[in-house]
This record gives C-alpha cells, sequence and structure tokens, in this order.
C-alpha cells in the first residue's frame, strides 16, 4: 500500500515537471508549429518568466544576499502576471530587431538573447543575486493548505499511514491540479485561436509569406503577434515553475533542459497540433525521467550517465524525424473550422 | 489605370529594368512579352511593391504607389500570381481561396473569443465565395485536398482563383498558360475573358504567343529593362524592332 502511494505521490511530482514542460510546448507550438517561427532561446523566456514572478512574489534581500532589489512579497497571480507581461516585452524587442528579417535571424536572435539572460542570471547580482539564485520564493496557498494538513492529521491520530502519507502531500495535489488547469485554459486559447481566420494567416505565413503579404496582409504585424504570445505562455511556465520549486538560479535554465528538451517534445508529439505538444511534453518527460531512474542499474559514473540521457533522447529524436516526421499527432487537415464543418460541402 | 513613369531598377551592374514608361488601360487585356531577361517579372515586383524602384513612379488610379511594402499595394485592390505557383502546400484548396478576403474579422485574434459569432457569419460567407469561385475554375471537386497535391496546371488556375477572392480591380498574372495542357489554357482564356466582361483589368506576361494573340487587346514590348513598343497583337507581330530583339538581329 505504502509503495502504491509513494507511486501515487511520485506521479504527482512528475506531472506538475510535465505539465509545466506542457505550457512551453504550447508556447512553441504557437510560434514554430503554426507560423514557423525558430525560437531557440526558449530558455530565455523560461528564465524571465521564473526570474519576474520570484522578484515580484519573494521576500526582500536578506543580509546574506547581494541582491539589492526585488522581493516586493506580491500575491502569486500578480507574479504570473508581471511574468506573462515582461516576457512579452522581450519579445516584442526581439521581434522588433528581426521579425522583419529573413526567418534565419530570429534564430540567431532568440539564441543570442537567451544567452545575453543567461549571462545577466549569473553576473548581474544586485538583481538576479547571481549563482546564489533567488529563495524561498512563497508557493501559493502553501500555509493555508499545510495548516489544513496538520489539523487532519492531529484530528485523524490513527489513520492509516497510507492515507497519512497521501494527505502529507496533498499541496503537491493542489498544485498539479493548477498546473493541470492552466494547460486546459492555454490549450483552448490556443486551439480557438488557430482555428479562427487569425490562425490560418500564421499557417499561411509558415507556408509562404510572400502569398500572405501579395493578399494585402501585413505579415510582419502576425508574426509579432504570434511571437508574443507564444512567448508570454513560456514566461507562464517560467512563473509556475518558480513557485513549485521555491529556488531558482541560473543553472535550473540550461539551454539542454529549458531549450533543446522542448522542441524534442513538440516534434515527437506532433508540431502544428496542441494535443500533440501536450502528449509531446509527458511522452518526452517520462522518458527522460525514466532514464533517470535506470541510471541506478548502470555500472558508470554519473557523468557518463549524463550523456548517455542526452544522447538516447538525440537518437529518439532523430528516430521520430526518421520514421513519423510529422510527430505523433501531426497538424489535422482541417484546421479552420469557424465556418461550422458540415458545410464544407464534404 | 496603371502609369509607368522612367522605372528604374537595378542589381549589382545589372540594369532589370532600365528608364521604364508604360501605360495600361482600364478594363482592358494587355500583354507583356519580351525575351528572357528582359525586365518583365522585375517590373511586376516593383509594381506588387516587392521590390523598391531606384528611380521613377507607379501611378495606379491617380495614387503614387511606388515604394509602398506589398501588402499596402495589395490593399489598393491590385492582385497578382506568380511566375512558379506559390500555392500553400499543407493547407486545403479551400484553405487557400479563404486566407485571401481582405480585412477579415477573425484576422483579430480577440474577436474570435469575444465577437465568435460575427467571425462564424463572416467565415460562412467567405466560404461561399470561395465554394463559387472554386466552382468557376472547375477545382471545385478539390477543395478538400492539400494544394501540394494539385498538378501544376491547376496550380495556375488555383492562383488565378485566390486572385479573385479579393475582388480586385486589377490583375497580375505572371505567365499563366506555362505548363498549362490546352485543354485548360482553354478554360484559362474563357475565365480570363469572362472577368474582363464582369469589368477587371488584366496586366499579364506571357511567351505564348497564340495565348497573347487571343487574349489581349494590346501588346507591351519589353526589352533590356525598357519598353521597346506597343500596339494591337497583329502590329507588334510586324514590328520590326520586335522581331529583331527576339530573333537577335542586327
Amino acid at each position: 500500500m505504502e509503495s502504491i502511494i509513494g507511486v501515487l505521490n511520485y506521479g504527482a511530482f512528475f506531472a506538475i515537471t510535465a505539465g509545466i514542460y506542457a505550457i512551453l510546448c504550447l508556447g512553441l507550438n504557437i510560434q514554430w508549429g503554426y507560423t514557423g517561427l525558430f525560437n531557440i532561446g526558449i530558455a530565455g523566456f523560461y528564465a524571465v518568466g521564473a526570474y519576474t514572478s520570484a522578484l515580484l512574489c519573494g521576500p526582500p534581500p536578506g543580509p546574506l544576499d547581494w541582491r539589492t532589489v526585488g522581493g516586493l512579497g506580491l500575491p502569486f497571480p500578480v507574479g504570473v502576471l508581471g511574468a506573462i507581461l515582461m516576457c512579452g516585452i522581450v519579445a516584442l524587442f526581439i521581434g522588433f530587431i528581426s521579425l522583419r528579417l529573413k526567418e534565419d535571424y530570429l534564430a540567431i536572435a532568440t539564441i543570442g538573447i537567451a544567452e545575453v539572460i543567461r549571462l545577466i542570471l549569473k553576473n548581474e547580482s544586485w538583481l538576479t543575486n547571481s549563482v546564489w539564485g533567488l529563495k524561498h520564493i512563497p508557493p501559493p496557498l502553501h500555509s493555508p493548505i499545510q495548516r489544513g494538513i496538520s489539523g487532519f492529521l492531529s484530528a485523524n491520530p490513527d489513520a492509516s499511514v497510507a492515507v497519512k502519507a497521501l494527505i502529507s502531500k496533498s499541496y503537491n495535489w493542489f498544485y498539479l491540479g493548477l498546473v493541470l488547469g492552466i494547460v486546459a485554459i492555454l490549450y483552448w486559447v490556443s486551439e480557438r485561436s488557430i482555428r479562427s481566420p487569425w490562425g490560418r494567416v500564421l499557417r499561411a505565413i509558415r507556408e509562404d509569406e510572400t502569398v500572405v503579404s501579395a493578399a494585402g496582409k501585413n505579415v510582419f504585424r502576425f508574426k509579432m503577434q504570434s511571437f508574443v504570445l507564444g512567448s508570454m505562455i513560456m514566461g507562464m511556465a517560467g512563473s509556475l515553475y518558480a513557485h513549485y520549486a521555491m529556488f531558482i538560479d541560473a543553472n535550473s535554465f540550461e539551454p539542454l533542459y529549458g531549450t533543446f528538451l522542448v522542441w524534442v517534445m513538440l516534434i515527437a508529439g506532433g508540431s502544428g497540433n496542441s494535443k500533440g505538444a501536450i502528449l509531446g511534453a509527458f511522452i518526452i518527460w517520462g522518458i527522460w525521467a525514466g532514464t533517470d531512474f535506470m541510471s541506478g542499474y548502470l555500472a558508470l559514473s554519473a557523468i557518463r550517465v549524463a550523456s548517455l540521457r542526452i544522447i538516447t533522447i538525440a537518437i529518439l529524436l532523430e528516430l521520430v524525424l526518421l520514421l513519423r516526421p510529422s510527430g505523433l499527432l501531426g497538424e489535422e487537415k482541417f484546421v479552420s473550422k469557424m465556418m461550422g464543418k458540415s458545410k464544407r460541402g464534404g | 489605370m496603371l502609369k509607368i513613369e522612367d522605372l528604374h531598377k537595378s542589381f549589382g551592374g545589372v540594369r532589370a529594368v532600365n528608364r521604364c514608361s508604360l501605360k495600361v488601360k482600364q478594363g482592358s487585356i494587355t500583354g507583356l512579352i519580351g525575351p528572357n531577361g528582359a525586365g518583365k517579372t522585375t517590373l511586376f515586383n516593383l509594381i506588387t511593391g516587392f521590390y523598391r524602384p531606384d528611380r521613377g513612379a507607379i501611378w495606379f488610379l491617380r495614387d503614387r504607389i511606388d515604394g509602398l511594402p506589398p501588402h499596402r499595394v495589395a490593399r489598393r485592390a491590385i492582385a497578382r500570381t506568380f511566375q512558379i505557383p506559390r500555392e500553400l502546400k499543407e493547407m486545403t484548396v479551400l484553405e487557400n481561396m479563404m486566407l485571401i478576403p481582405p480585412a477579415q474579422k477573425g484576422e483579430k485574434v480577440w474577436n474570435s473569443f469575444f465577437r465568435p459569432a460575427q467571425v462564424r457569419r463572416q467565415e460562412r460567407e467567405i466560404m461561399e465565395e470561395a465554394l463559387r469561385v472554386l466552382e468557376f475554375v472547375e477545382l471545385i471537386r478539390l477543395r478538400n485536398e492539400y494544394a501540394q497535391s494539385l498538378s501544376s496546371g491547376q496550380k495556375k488556375l488555383l492562383e488565378l482563383a485566390r486572385t479573385l477572392m479579393s475582388d480586385p480591380k486589377m490583375i497580375l498574372l505572371d505567365e499563366p498558360g506555362a505548363g498549362v495542357n490546352p485543354t485548360l489554357m482553354k478554360k484559362l482564356i474563357r475565365n480570363i475573358q469572362e472577368l474582363r466582361q464582369q469589368g477587371k483589368t488584366f496586366f499579364l506576361i506571357e511567351h505564348d504567343m497564340d495565348l497573347i494573340m487571343n487574349l489581349c487587346d494590346r501588346v507591351i514590348v519589353m526589352d533590356k529593362g525598357r519598353h521597346l513598343a506597343d500596339g494591337s497583337p497583329s502590329d507588334i507581330k510586324k514590328d520590326e524592332r520586335v522581331l529583331e530583339a527576339y530573333l537577335g538581329g542586327k
């Protein structure tokens, strides 16, 4: 019984992380899957979201901190909104300088800005506390839920060990509900948008932007909207991560975790398909976490195992590209839906 | 309707369009011919804003349109097709058509959330229009196929059909006949003539002399980036300068 509870509790922890990745994937899906915008600086937006939220909601700098700003102690929703807004501003800036140029430049600009952000996290200690990171980021509704848990435990001292084990992890279950709720809302938003005429313009830009501008549509404006919207969603993921982990530093946003894995997830799940984006996040995170378990059975040093995991994921990516290039769930054939299904003349 | 004055465009050392001046009359089907490299497609790209002229002016219905970006030119009701069809490959034929109408309500993303009924109504109207045009060019059976699965002739028709979705005043066609089989070609000619009856102006690049002779009421000849001659198709056929440009005489 206890072991089942253990697995369940691990499952909540696993699904929270996978859910946060699903949000990153939904953001990237709008940019790449729908519009063909090549953003390889996802980790940068993820980090900006996390740090913004942490600085807005976290405690003021302590005596051992290097940072001199932040720690406004604002409520969680303000942190999320701040993260969204800040990522939108950063995206607007990058988009303004690179979205008018050929598509390759966006890739260069995004990887560049992600690197700049990483250096800011490491070096601008007045703001980011440098390598010591930001601590004690408050998880939303943590104390009332903890009070509830201790209340339950003291009121039911003879509850079975299993029930106690489950109840004591209630906060994780609450947070999982929060993350999955946000995934569901974002899924709905991105489905609604892609199936609208707006989404049709984005997909047409992905196919051939010359046609779109010859049809009198301002390609730059649509690309900007897509890029900013996708980046804002990534910022939301960053905020959710910060308030769950409670501690963030530059290492939390390495390109491997922040960018590479997200790309693998989207491509494996199915670029251009919101369901695929979510599915890919759960499957790839499952494989990634699973290989961590298996490493215990290998007689290899930790460093080698870490490299092996990356190689495993890379091979998996190659296989997907070779065998199923559109991913597990590719883009649907009939995407525009607002004219009504039956009227397509089927 | 369209007036071009002293237009210049060079790429590196090549003067693709050089001191070019010409006019296209309202309601006409005007052909644009000339040897390869005469600057015909460059001229189209200049008119539609894909290139910026180095010098000169382009007038469309009393307004100067040179230097405007492509989407602003298109909003003046100038539509174009491309020499090599640019179908939106992984979108259906119907979606290729439904993309085109200008200023759709649902192109503002928030309208789909806050005014879905309006967007839906307009989508149905646009779809009906698209189906009507597809019927007209006889691509209706293929409406739910990916555009990439069309034959090259059908893609040419789709290009023409797409231009009709924006209700243009003037349509620029870049080699509408290239790669089109004779049956489709007849259909294409019929379609263009019918549209002219409806008041559209055509300006088209073509190498197929039969098509030019059958279809156009005026022909403009370009050579080495400039206007060489213009007149009725039969006059142009006899013009010595034209023969010289084509046959490379002295």
